[in-house]
Parts: C-alpha cells; structure tokens; sequence
C-alpha cells in the first residue's frame, strides 16, 4: 500500500488530523500512567503480611473502668478459648499487621550514645504470639515463659531507667537482620532502644509485616518478650482451620462474654476481613483507574468513528473516482485503515513523550517511581486495537460505496 | 436574533442525531467526571470553621531531646501535658484551649440499650466560645469548673437524640466508666470538617459525643485516644511525666500584631525552658493559622488529589474529541453556510450563529454532567472512607457545572466556527 497519497490527503485535513492525533495521544499518556498505577496498587495489595492469614481470627474488647484482675482474667481468658473444639492456638497480643493502627514503634541504635536510630521497626508484644500467628523461627529460639515480663510492669520500668525490670531479649525478622548487620549473624547482638536499653538478639524469624506505615519497610518488625492485656489494648487471636472460623468465632465471642458480660466487643473478624479492610482504598482506587482507562477508550474510540464517517462522506466522490480506476474493495479499505494506523502511530509516538512527562509529574508530586519501558507498549497496542476497531466500520461503508458514484454530479 | 439562531441550531442537531449525540455524550462524560472529583475535593479541602479560622492558631514547640536531632526538623505535632499546661496559664491570647482525644464507655439507665464507647474531647472550658460551638440546650462550663475538675459533661446532639429522644436533658446524670457526670449542656448542629482541631483521631467525618473538663478527664483516669509521640524512654502512654506529645493546644489571636507577639513568646518560652534544662534543642517553634495547619498536615487525602488530575485530563480528551467532531459537522455544512454568505450574512454573524450551536450542545453536555456527577457522588458515597458521607453537590457546584460545561463546549467551538466561517462562499456555491 502506498502511502503518499495518504499523507496527501491528509495535508488536505491539516486540523481535523492533528485534533486526532491530538486525542490519541492524550488517551495514550492518561492510559499508560492509569495502568502502571493500577499496577501500583496491585503489587501493594498482594504484600505478605507473613502469618498464617486464613487461619486466625482477632476478638477484641473494649473495658468499662479500671481493672485491676486484667491479668488473671487474661489468664483465664486464654484457658477457656483454648478449650473451644477446633481451637488450634491462642495469642494476646498488641496489634496485628495490616490492621491499619499503629500501637508501637521503635527506634533501634546499635550503639549506645548513637544520634539517629539505625532503623525504625513495628514493635509486637504478647503471649504465645510467633506460634499463633505462625511465624516461623528461622534462627535462634523463641522466649522461655521466665523471661516475659509484664506490660504494667515493664512502662513504669521503661519511664525510671529501671533496666531490672525490662525485658532483656528481642527476636527480630529476618529483614531487620539484614538490614542491620547484612551478610552476618544476628543471633546474639545487641541492639539499644530509647536511652540506651540494650536487647540482645535471641531469634529470628521470617518476615513479619507492620500495622501501618508500609513505606517505611513493609516487613521491618521485632517481638518484646512483654505480656499485655485486653484490657491494655490487646486482642485476643485465635487460630484455627478456615473452614471453622466462623464456628469458632461464634462460640470464641460466646464463651469470653460468658465468663465477663461486663466488657463491650469492639471488634470480631477473620483475619482476611482485616486485610480486606485495609487494602480498601487501593482497590477503590484501582476500580476508579479501571473506569477512566474503559471510558477514556470509549470516548476516543466513538470520536475515531465520528471522524473517519465525516472523511468517507466528504471522500464519496473520490473514492467512486478510485473503484471506476480499478481499485477494489479491499484496496478502498486498506486505504482507511492504514490511514487510520497512520495517525495512530504519530498519535502513540507523541502520547508516549506526554506519558513521560505526566509521570515526571507524579513522581514529583505523589512520591511515585519512574514509569517502566514496559508501559508504553501497553498504551501502543491498546490504542493501535482501538484505533483499527473504530474506523472498520466507516471503511466498510467506503468499501460499499458502488463506483458509478463517480459519474454523478452531486 | 438570539431565537433565530437557537432555531437554526436546533434544527441542526436534530438533523444528524448520531453525532449530536456523541458531543453531548462526550462533554456529558467528561463533565460529570471532572464535577464529581471537584466536589470532593471542594468538600474536602472546605473551611471548617468560616469566618473564625483566620484568627485561631497552633502553636508547636520542640521539647525533644537531642537524639535523632536535625538542624531544620518539624516540630512535633502536639504539645507534652507541661508545656501545655504553662502555654494554657500564661493567658497570653485571647482564648486558649488545651484539649486530647478520648473514648469512653457509657452505660445508659435505660434498659434496652447496651453499653456502649463513645469518642470523647477532654478540654479547658476556652473550646466553645473560641470556636463558635452552638448549644441547643445549656452551656458549656467555665474556668471554675476547670479548676474544680467538676464532674460535669456536654454532650452532642446526636447521643442526646440515642440517649434521652431528643429533649432537654441538662441536669440529669450520664453514666460514664462507672462514673456519674451532670449533664449541662447539648450541642445544636456542629460539624466542622476536617476534624481541624484533632488530626490524631481522623481527618473528617462525625465529632465527638461526649466533651468533658480536661482535669476531670485525668481525675478519673479516662482513656486517651489518637497519637503519643514519644522520645527517650517515653512509652506509648499519655501521662503527665512522660516524655510524650499528646495533647492539642488553639489560641484565638485576633490582628497579626498580636500573633507576632505570640511567636516571640513561644521563643522566649523556650529560651526559658532550654536555661532550666528541660528542653534541649535550640529553641523551634511553630505558629500556623489554621489554613496553615491543614495545608502542612496534608489534610485533602492524595488519592483525592489524583483523581481530580485524572478527571481533568478525561475531560481534556473528550474536549478535544467534541472539537474534532464540531469541526467535521460545520465543515459538512460548507454548503448551507456558502449560501448564507452569499445572501448577505457577515462572518461575525456566522461565527455567532455557529458558536449558539456549541452552547446548546454544552448546556445539553452540562445537564447529562450533572446527573452523572449525582450519580458518580452517590458511589463516592457508598465508598469505606471516612469522608464518603460528606461528598454532597451544593449550589456553587451545580452551578458550576453547568458554567464549566457551557464554557468547554463554547471553548471547544470556537477553532471550528472560525474554520467554517473562512470558507469563501462564492467556492461553495459552485462546486454544488
């Protein structure tokens, strides 16, 4: 196909060509940086929260007054849940990850008397914690019951120096092991929180996710060997198969109110509800994207079709002129359609160079990583599709167009 | 001649239905995308409180100690329960309010209803009047009930609707942890969003159900609620001692003179606290107006932000389209508009009579637009953020709308009228 008499006739069409190309590559910017965030959004859902998620579920309850019984009654709390059938494990800790709230945070040095903190980690506390959440040692040992200290011990302690009185020992995930001492041992260091309270490293153990705060290092997380409450915040965790959660749960939440009614329950879920919940922007976010992309389609597709019926009315004479030379169906539709490749491709070309710059824009103002090359072709093709779908129907009315139009005069 | 012109493009709309439909169908989408991030945003980034916002203040001090120092640091959010307590009894503005978040349990009297936890304010007695917070029964407390730790609460319209159907209970008693408080007040319709004065807690959304003197609230040991920012061996809690930041402090500072002078005391206070060694960094301090605050605390979600970019840009490609399909339409009527020519009509007149069609199609795109954007705010509505409920079309965005669309579809006419109006009508006439 030759396509100098295309580029011709389109000379002819100097404004009407560049409002399409125009178009083309505004959709093709929008479209290529609407996928790589929906992409964005994707990989930020799919971060492991490194427990077993579909076993566990979390049962926390609010408290009228002061309790002084709260650690008895912890005790007793976890005694009967472990006696519910189907019950695998029971924990009482401080949050969970992804649940969205932050209850505790540490700066870790390495040093004493060292200025900034060498990593800022989610700090979890409780009992029975790694087995219930199923996070396995890789390194190390977990705590012995003798080293747990208590919560409503171990603050007044923290706030009067009081080193006697604090836990001694810490196991840390495998990520803070490599970012702290990449390529060595962690088992054994120690590490200094807050004025100078030094942990030594008795554990470690696989990638545990935070409560919140992703960016700061998504699995940057260490255990306490510290006991808490419910009544201090804690929740109550329960671990059992997926398919008797809800049994469990039912019976779990029964049996708790029986042995206290005078508590109010705050929350009782699956762990997959929590993670659901906490993801619910992004795949909002991601919905809306998908919508844009859809209609952005849509809308360029439908002004290709309003164009190129313009072009094959206006071009009726000519194309009559072409069929009673010679040409044939196929030639009058081939020449749409390359025409119609044609602006697609300098409309990509230039949609590309757009995309470039409205993601230099993004990176600037929403803390968003270089678009990936891969990207553009994506937008290219997608476009090239829409592009060839939208102007067949237009071409085929002007493959139909009999050549004895040629001879009319109007 | 206005009439005759609107006939004129009425006629010819109707005359290719297709592609009338498909501009209106374009500006309709484009529109109605762009009014629902708007008002989202317009709703987001609103003043919580007209009128008074420009004279309230927060003022931040850096009472850190010198680990993880950094020359320019921020600095921190809140204030620690000393300082604030020197900032609320050095009386240097007009009104000062020391207040923290909290949740509390209530047992209702009445049988039927559970306990329940409520967000509670605890605050010095200057909250009410420096914000302008409406009472539809009773009054807030004062300086004595501060200094007394009166037992007494304010309660919002809303639980006073749960609690007592909606009449005056002031002088009776809520039961609250285990404690007996005297109602003595009921708030009329108050609700400034953002959630200005407490970032902690959340950004938007409904205010508190229960406001109580902040000495009381410590009296009873009630529970705090929001952020501890904490350095040293400060744990997580909010106690008097700790080194934590937990508390908000607003003044209300009238004439920018006297905000002046607020900094230099802010200065001055901590030069103070550095010579008797209990802050430790060079003095850092903070006095944002409250348009100030909500902008440095990034208030308007990203995401929001986002949307509103893409909206924009949605509504540049369908502009772009509608322009493309406008020009293919009046170029399509060469002819008619030779033979007018011809007749007499000046280019001004064509140009005119051109552009009525684009209005219309605008004003048609504006209608469509603002039944999508009802429809696009309703599924914001159904969203899970906690701003959903207030996303809501008022006047000035309706009104808008409708300008928007009209403007773009006007804007979008004129490269096309002006085209069709260089068309020399002798040309036309013979080629037909």
């Amino acid at each position: 196909m030759d396509i100098l008499p295309i580029l011709s006739t389109l000379r002819r069409h100097k404004v009407t060509a560049w409002l399409l190309i125009l178009e083309i590559a505004l959709t093709c910017a929008i479209v290529c940086n609407a996928v790589f965030l929906i992409h964005q959004r994707l990989q930020r859902m799919d971060i492991p929260s490194g427990i077993a998620e579909h076993d566990l579920l979390q049962i926390k309850f609010g408290y009228i007054g002061n309790r002084p019984d709260a650690y008895a009654q912890a005790q007793t709390d976890l005694t009967t849940l472990r006696q519910i059938a189907g019950v695998q494990a029971v924990a009482l800790v401080n949050q969970l990850p992804l649940s969205g709230y932050s209850m505790s945070n540490s700066g870790i040095k390495l040093r004493p008397q060292q200025q900034q903190n060498s990593l800022e980690v989610a700090s979890y506390y409780g009992q029975n914690l790694l087995a219930t959440l199923g996070v396995r040692l890789i390194a190390g040992r977990d705590f012995q019951p003798e080293e747990l200290v208590d919560l409503k011990t171990a603050l007044p302690a923290l706030h009067s120096d009081d080193l006697k009185n604090l836990p001694h020992t810490v196991i840390i995930d495998e990520e803070v092991a490599a970012r702290l001492w990449p390529g060595q041992n962690a088992l054994g260091k120690t590490i200094y929180f807050g004025n100078d309270i030094p942990m030594q490293v008795v554990g470690v153990s696989s990638p545990l996710a935070r409560p919140t705060m992703l960016q700061m290092g998504a699995q940057n997380s260490i255990v306490f060997p510290i006991r808490l409450t419910a009544a201090e915040g804690g929740s109550y965790v329960i671990r059992t198969t997926p398919q008797d959660r809800q049994q469990v749960l039912k019976s779990a939440v029964a049996a708790l109110k029986r042995m206290d009614p005078n508590r109010i329950v705050l929350e009782q879920r699956t762990y997959d509800e929590l993670r659901h919940r906490y993801f619910q922007n992004d795949r909002a976010m991601a919905g809306i994207l998908v919508g844009v992309i859809v209609a952005l389609l849509i809308v360029t597709a439908l002004g290709i079709v309003g164009l190129a019926s313009f072009w094959v009315a206006q071009r009726r004479r000519m194309i009559g002129v072409r069929r009673a030379l010679g040409a044939t169906r196929g030639d009058i539709l081939r020449y749409f359609q390359t025409e119609n490749f044609l602006l697609a491709t300098i409309g990509i070309a230039l949609g590309m160079l757009l995309a470039y710059g409205i993601n230099l824009f993004l990176m600037l103002h929403y803390e968003l990583p270089r678009l990936p090359a891969v990207y553009f072709p994506i937008g290219a093709v997608l476009l090239w599709v829409i592009g060839q779908l939208a102007v067949l129907g237009p071409a085929l009315r002007a493959a139909a167009v009999p050549p004895v139009v040629a001879t009319r005069s109007v | 001649m206005f009439a005759y012109y609107l006939d004129l493009a009425l006629r010819s709309l109707r005359r290719n239905k297709a592609l009338t439909a498909l501009m209106v169908l374009a500006i309709a989408l484009g529109i109605g995308a762009s009014m629902t991030t708007l008002t989202v945003l317009h709703v987001l980034s609103g003043d919580p409180l007209p009128g008074r916002s420009a004279q309230l203040y927060y003022p931040q001090l850096d009472p850190r100690d010198m680990g993880d120092y950094q020359p320019h640091d921020e600095p921190p959010d809140q204030v620690t329960w000393i300082d604030g307590m020197n900032l609320l009894q050095a009386k240097r503005a007009d009104h000062q309010a020391l207040m923290t978040g909290g949740s509390v349990a209530i047992q209702p009297t009445q049988s039927g209803l559970d306990p329940f936890f409520q967000t509670a304010r605890y605050t010095t007695a200057d909250f009410f009047p420096m914000f302008g917070v409406p009472f539809r029964y009773g009054h807030a407390w004062g300086a004595a009930e501060d200094a007394a730790s009166a037992g007494v609460v304010v309660i919002s319209s809303k639980l006073n609707d749960k609690l007592f159907g909606g009449r005056d209970s002031t002088g009776r008693m809520l039961r609250l942890e285990g404690h007996a408080l005297r109602i003595i007040g009921v708030l009329g319709d108050w609700r400034p969003n953002p959630h200005f004065y407490d970032l902690n807690v959340k950004n938007y959304g409904e205010n508190e159900g229960v406001y109580l003197p902040l000495s009381t609230s410590q009296d009873l040991h009630l529970a705090h609620l929001g952020g501890a920012d904490c350095w040293g061996n400060g744990g997580d809690d909010a106690t008097h001692t700790a080194p934590c930041v937990w508390l908000q402090f607003w003044v209300q500072l009238d004439t920018p003179p006297q905000a002046a002078a607020y900094r230099q005391f802010l200065i001055h206070y901590s030069q103070e606290q550095k010579s008797l060694g209990r802050f430790l960094r060079p003095p850092n301090v903070r006095l944002r107006n409250l348009t100030q605050w909500l902008n440095y605390k990034h208030v308007v979600p990203g995401d929001v932000r986002l949307q509103t970019w893409l909206a924009l840009g949605f509504l540049l490609v369908c502009l772009v389209n509608t322009v493309g399909l406008m020009l293919a339409k009046f170029m399509r009527r060469a002819g008619e508009l030779g033979v007018r020519r011809a007749l007499g009509a000046s280019r001004r007149a064509l140009f005119t009579q051109l552009l009525v069609e684009s209005g219309v199609i605008g004003l048609a795109g504006g209608l469509g637009g603002l039944l999508l954007a009802y429809l696009g705010l309703w599924l914001v509505r159904r969203q899970p953020t906690d701003y959903a409920l207030l996303a809501h079309l008022d006047g000035a965005m309706l009104l808008m709308t409708l300008v928007l669309a009209v403007g773009a579809s006007l804007l979008a006419g004129v490269l096309p009228a002006w085209r069709a109006c260089q068309i020399a009508p002798g040309l036309q006439l013979k080629s037909n």
